[in-house]
């Protein structure tokens, strides 16, 4: 059938699966639009306040569902407020496909109004991207974005639409679905390898990221340390990969991570990486990192392996199709020594564990989570809380932990949040900073016009803590243009977004609030006061190794 | 540190180039030379990477480029294995005193005449980078005004091409 570029390029979303966008309309994106209009029964367009909360939606909505998030924004401005989101997206390999205006082909090259080269802006942030310059190769450079965004380690992709050719008229016939590339397993003289140094293993560490979680591969990790006798570990980006209740799991490691995780890692003779890259804040100082182990790394992204810590086997692969052919191989071993060490080294965090009495940052995220279902997604923004999230946080299921890892976006998580509720079709959580949360609380207007179920819980110490700590700790307590000092009331705030909340300064309150927030009708924030010199421990030094880890502190005022 | 040769297969597209420097750049390659050309099929172009650099980190380049969804495909040429090339144009001030010296080593190198004025004499080389290297040297003595080299261009030895690999 014969249709306008912009018809074209809302029934290909449609016809991809995508049923719910976000963006911003603008000048050089009216006619895709008009075509959302059209095709509103079929397609779901959220608008946000800005068009970064837009891009931090449409990847919240795809780490949450897995599918592909789609962004929609206009020229000039509004392609480069996608930037910090789709960079976000990037570092976290997060499949999405961001869709530009632009001025009319004949126009493009003589800085026209709201005229930016966004392909050009984003070329190091995105997997790869398009200039579309003729409405014939319109759907099926939609198509080509979609399946290169969700095949092998996925990614953000962006397609640049000039205006003239969204009105040109083209012929358009319905596709099936692209389908991502055949996922394939690590070539078998590797795996061989692989199973080699893993049997002979006295202290193994299966230590695994955010590619388990794309690769859905949360049993056979399971599977894994069950059958060699092995504790887990995991970036933050693995959080939520398996439940935090099993009885291998450890937690986070690195800077900020469990005692007993990075101990174990520390001391482990074989470290089982699986879609992992060992970036600086899981390593520390590389000279110093793991230095007794042989690393044993499964990544999809041959790129990874020995980026940036040699491993001794490298298996470039998919996780899950991987393990299910190197788990038969393995011996079943027990190690009771081993799991003897890992119990103590719990035992020792046990010990350094923060159980002071009062509104403390642990004791108000093991509030949240008496109130978390099975199914719900928590977002966070980055900082101290999101620390704090990471480290002490529940979860059942996998991509229910929403954070930017790579990038370490603050600002991400509101429209994370929007995005997350949209795709589980259940309320969501954002646990954010009073600093973080200050970046982008205009999506509260958004939240509020959608009546969308957000449990807001801002870690408010009026500072910007992280950053705080570091002062405190390295900068001799200059506290440079971290103390907010501000006077806004959020609660106020919420209601004159019209939405609802309460302040807390006791856990109590913080229980009672938190009742009411999930049972509310909508958006609801809780101002969570803590103090301003809660640190976040423990704390592996910039540059640092194990040896110098920080688990308590005393800090005279 | 050790020199490589890598030739990149790439769609014959606008920006593509921009898109494997880019890549470079952001990570920090340490790129000697790189030579473009257009190559027996129109749809394809050829770019030829020499590098200086590690082992691990020649092995990251190529694992780069490969994410590259417009790279085809990639070879890494050794030098026994092929055959470089480079052109080189240098004028050089023709000065009475020393117009033997600058002729017979030109003559020695194999480098032509191009160009020839009472003021500069203009030559013209196409060898290995390593000889290119060796005569611009020699010419160092004498008074060098202008120098241009393509940087280097490979192809391997034998019937098979580089379309014919499927490395990914």
């Amino acid at each position: 059938m014969l249709l306008s570029g912009s018809d074209i390029l809302v029934k290909t979303l449609i016809e991809q699966g995508c049923d719910t966008v976000f963006g911003y309309p603008g000048g050089q994106i009216l006619n895709v639009y008009d075509s959302l209009y059209k095709y509103q029964n079929e397609i779901n367009h959220i608008l946000t306040a800005h068009e970064q909360g837009a891009a931090h939606a449409a990847d919240g909505y795809a780490r949450a569902t897995g599918k592909v998030g789609v962004v929609i924004s206009t020229s000039g401005p509004g392609a480069t407020n996608l930037v910090t989101g789709i960079a976000t997206a990037y570092l976290d390999s997060i499949p999405l496909v961001a869709i530009c205006g632009n001025v009319p082909t004949t126009q493009i090259g003589t800085d026209s109004f709201q005229e930016i080269d966004i392909t050009g802006v984003t070329l190091p942030i995105t997997k790869h991207n398009y200039f579309v310059s003729d409405a014939a190769d319109l759907a099926d450079t939609i198509r080509a974005a979609f399946k290169l965004a969700k095949s092998g380690r996925p990614g953000p992709v962006l397609i640049d639409v000039p205006k003239d050719v969204q009105i040109a008229k083209c012929e358009y016939e319905v596709m099936p679905p692209v389908e991502k590339d055949e996922p394939f397993a690590a070539k078998d003289v590797r795996i061989k390898e692989a199973v080699g140094i893993i049997n002979s293993a006295k202290r193994p560490f299966v230590y695994l990221g955010g590619g388990v979680i794309t690769a859905d591969a949360q049993d056979e990790v399971l599977a894994l340390a069950e059958k060699i006798d092995a504790p887990i570990g995991c970036s933050l980006m693995g959080i939520s990969a398996v439940p935090t209740d099993n009885p291998r799991f450890l937690g986070m490691q690195g800077m900020h991570g469990h005692y007993a995780s990075s101990m174990s890692m520390h001391n482990a003779d074989v470290i089982i990486s699986l879609g992992v890259r060992f970036n600086d804040r899981v390593t520390g100082n590389r000279a110093k990192f793991a230095t007794g182990a042989k690393i044993v790394h499964i990544d999809i992204d041959g790129s990874e392996l020995n980026k940036t810590v040699n491993s001794v086997c490298g298996l470039r692969g998919d996780v899950k199709l991987t393990l299910q052919k190197l788990i038969p191989l393995l011996k079943k071993d027990t190690k009771s020594d081993w799991m003897a060490k890992v119990d103590s080294f719990r035992e020792e965090e046990n010990n350094y564990l923060d159980n002071r009495e009062g509104l403390t940052p642990r004791r108000a995220i093991l509030t949240l989570n008496k109130h978390l279902g099975e199914n719900t997604a928590v977002c966070t923004d980055v900082g101290q809380h999101q620390m704090w999230s990471a480290q002490s946080l529940n979860f059942k299921t996998p991509r229910r932990f929403l954070s930017s890892g790579g990038l370490g976006t603050m600002g991400f998580g509101f429209g994370a949040a929007i995005g997350a509720a949209f795709g589980t079709k259940e309320r969501s959580v954002l646990v954010t900073g009073d600093g973080s949360f200050g970046m982008n609380l205009n999506e509260m207007a958004t939240a509020v016009r959608y009546n969308i179920p957000i449990v807001i819980l801002i870690m408010d110490n009026g500072v910007l803590g992280m950053v705080r700590q570091w002062q405190t700790l390295f900068y001799n307590k200059h506290y440079s243009n971290t103390v907010l000092g501000h006077k806004t009331d959020f609660t106020a705030l919420a209601k004159a977004f019209g939405a609802d909340g309460e302040s807390v300064t006791t856990p109590e309150e913080l229980d009672a609030a938190l009742d009411r927030a999930f049972n509310a009708d909508g958006t609801y924030l809780i101002d969570c006061m803590i103090d301003k010199d809660e640190f976040v421990l423990p704390m592996l030094p910039p540059g640092g190794s194990i040896d110098d880890i920080i688990t308590k502190l005393e800090v005279e005022p | 540190m050790s020199r490589y040769t890598v030739a990149v297969l790439v769609n014959n597209h606008f920006g593509v180039l921009n898109r494997v420097t880019s890549m470079f750049r952001r990570r920090q390659f340490n790129i000697r030379a790189l030579t473009v050309s257009e190559t027996e099929t129109s749809a394809l172009s050829r770019i030829t990477v020499v590098f200086d650099g590690e082992e691990t980190a020649k092995q990251q380049l190529i694992n780069q480029l490969y994410k590259l969804p417009d790279v085809c495909s990639i070879k890494e040429l050794s030098d026994d294995d092929s055959v470089s090339c480079e052109l080189l144009l240098i004028k050089m001030k023709n000065d009475a005193k020393f117009r033997d010296d600058i002729c017979s080593a030109a003559d020695a190198f194999g480098a032509i005449t191009v160009d020839y004025s009472k003021d500069y004499i203009m030559f013209r080389l196409t060898d290995t980078t390593r000889r290119i290297d060796d005569f611009i040297n020699l010419m160092h003595d004498f008074t060098i005004l202008e120098i241009c080299r393509t940087g280097s261009v490979s192809l391997e030895r034998g019937s098979t091409t580089i379309r014919q690999i499927i490395n990914f």
